[in-house]
C-alpha cells in the first residue's frame, strides 16, 4: 500500500485490489448465513457480532455455532473453533513473509489474516500486489462480513428457521467449494476421502465438535508420514 | 462454562493463533514435512467440515435436504461456477427439497 497509492476511482485499482474486491463480496455477502444460522443455533445478535468482529475466520465461526447447535458445550465449541483456526497461523507464517507488516500493522494483519486474503496475496506476483491483495481482501471481507452478519442475525429472527431458507444447505455447498479446488491431485483426494469417513463414524460415537479434531490429527499425522511426490506445497494450495 | 466465556475465549483463542503465525521466523515454512502437515490438516479439516454440515445432527448421521445440496454444489464447482454462485445453489437445492418434503 505504500507505493501508489490507490484511490477510490475504479480506473487506478490494480488487478489485486479488483481480485480482492470480488472476493470480499462473494465472502461478505455469505455472512447473512452465518448471522441467521448463529442466532437459530441460540446465540443473540451480539454473540453472533461478537464471534464476526473478533473471531473473523469463518470455518470456526460456523464450527462454533455448530457445535452449539448441535448441544454441545461451550468447551468443545472452543476447542472446535481453535483447531480449525491453526491454518491461519500456517498464513500467518507466510504473509509475514510476503507482506511483512510492522507494529500496528501486523497487529491489524493478523486479525485479517484468513483464507481469503491469504489467497488473494499469494495470487499475485510483484510484492506491490501481494500487498494490495491483502490488504482489499483483510479489510473488504471483514466489513462485508460483519455487516451481513448484522443483517442475517436481525433477519433471523424474522426469517425464522434458515433451514427452512436451505441456509444449511449455503454451509454444505460453501465448505465443499472452499475443499474443492485443493482436489486436483490424487493423495489430497484420497485424504479427503478418509477424513470424511473418519468424520462419518465418528460422529455418533463422539461428542459435537470431536469428530472434527479427530479429523484434524488424521490429516496431520498423514502429512508426517505418508509421501507423495505429487503432495503439492502449502503456498500452492493458498494461490487456488 | 457460560456460552459468553467459550466466545472470549475461543476469540482470544483464534486470534492469538493467528498472530503466532507471524511470530514464527520464515525460515521455518522452509521445512518441507511441516508444509506438508499443515496443508494436509486443512484438507482434513475442511473434509470433515463437509461431511459434518452434510450429514450430522447432533450425534446422529441423517439423510435429509442437504445431501441435494451437496450433489447440486459438486456440480455446480464441476461446471466451475463461482464461489458466490456455488452457495447460493446450494441454498436453493436445499430450499427446494425441503419444501416439497
Amino acid at each position: 500500500m505504500e507505493s501508489s497509492p490507490p484511490t477510490l476511482r475504479p480506473s487506478t485499482w490494480t488487478p489485486a485490489i479488483r481480485m480482492g474486491l470480488s472476493i470480499a463480496v462473494a465472502t461478505g455477502l455469505y455472512g447473512i448465513s452465518f448471522g441467521a444460522l448463529a442466532v437459530s443455533a441460540g446465540l443473540t445478535v451480539w454473540q453472533a457480532m461478537a464471534l464476526s468482529l473478533l473471531m473473523f475466520t469463518g470455518g470456526s465461526q460456523f464450527a462454533f455455532i455448530g457445535v452449539i447447535a448441535g448441544g454441545g458445550a461451550g468447551s468443545a465449541a472452543l476447542g472446535a473453533a481453535a483447531l480449525l483456526g491453526v491454518r491461519n497461523a500456517v498464513y500467518g507464517m507466510q504473509l509475514n513473509a510476503m507482506i511483512a507488516p510492522t507494529g500496528w500493522r501486523k497487529a491489524v494483519a493478523a486479525q485479517l489474516t484468513i483464507d481469503e486474503s491469504a489467497a488473494t496475496a499469494a495470487g499475485q506476483q510483484a510484492p506491490d500486489e501481494q500487498r494490495r491483495g491483502f490488504w482489499t481482501a483483510g479489510i473488504g471481507v471483514f466489513v462485508l462480513w460483519n455487516l451481513f452478519t448484522l443483517v442475517g442475525a436481525l433477519l433471523g429472527d424474522a426469517l425464522g428457521d434458515p433451514r427452512r431458507w436451505g441456509l444449511d444447505g449455503a454451509a454444505v455447498a460453501a465448505f465443499l467449494a472452499l475443499l474443492w479446488p485443493r482436489l486436483q491431485q490424487r493423495e489430497p483426494v484420497a485424504l479427503a476421502v478418509l477424513c470424511g469417513l473418519v468424520t462419518a463414524l465418528a460422529v455418533p460415537l463422539l461428542p459435537p465438535g470431536l469428530p472434527i479434531l479427530l479429523a484434524a490429527m488424521v490429516g496431520a499425522a498423514w502429512g508426517w508420514w505418508v509421501r507423495s511426490p505429487d503432495a503439492p506445497s502449502v503456498r500452492e494450495e493458498a494461490a487456488t | 462454562m457460560t456460552l459468553w466465556t467459550a466466545i472470549v475465549l475461543a476469540c482470544a483463542a483464534t486470534y492469538l493463533t493467528k498472530l503466532a503465525g507471524y511470530a514464527v521466523p520464515a525460515r521455518w515454512l522452509q521445512n518441507p514435512r511441516m508444509t506438508r502437515v499443515a496443508g494436509a490438516i486443512t484438507v482434513a479439516l475442511l473434509s470433515a467440515l463437509t461431511v459434518m454440515n452434510t450429514f450430522a445432527a447432533g450425534t446422529a448421521l441423517v439423510i435429509d435436504a442437504r445431501l441435494a445440496a451437496l450433489g447440486v454444489a459438486a456440480l455446480a464447482l464441476w461446471l466451475r461456477l463461482p464461489f458466490l454462485l456455488v452457495v447460493v445453489l446450494g441454498a436453493a437445492a436445499a430450499g427446494v427439497v425441503r419444501w416439497w418434503g
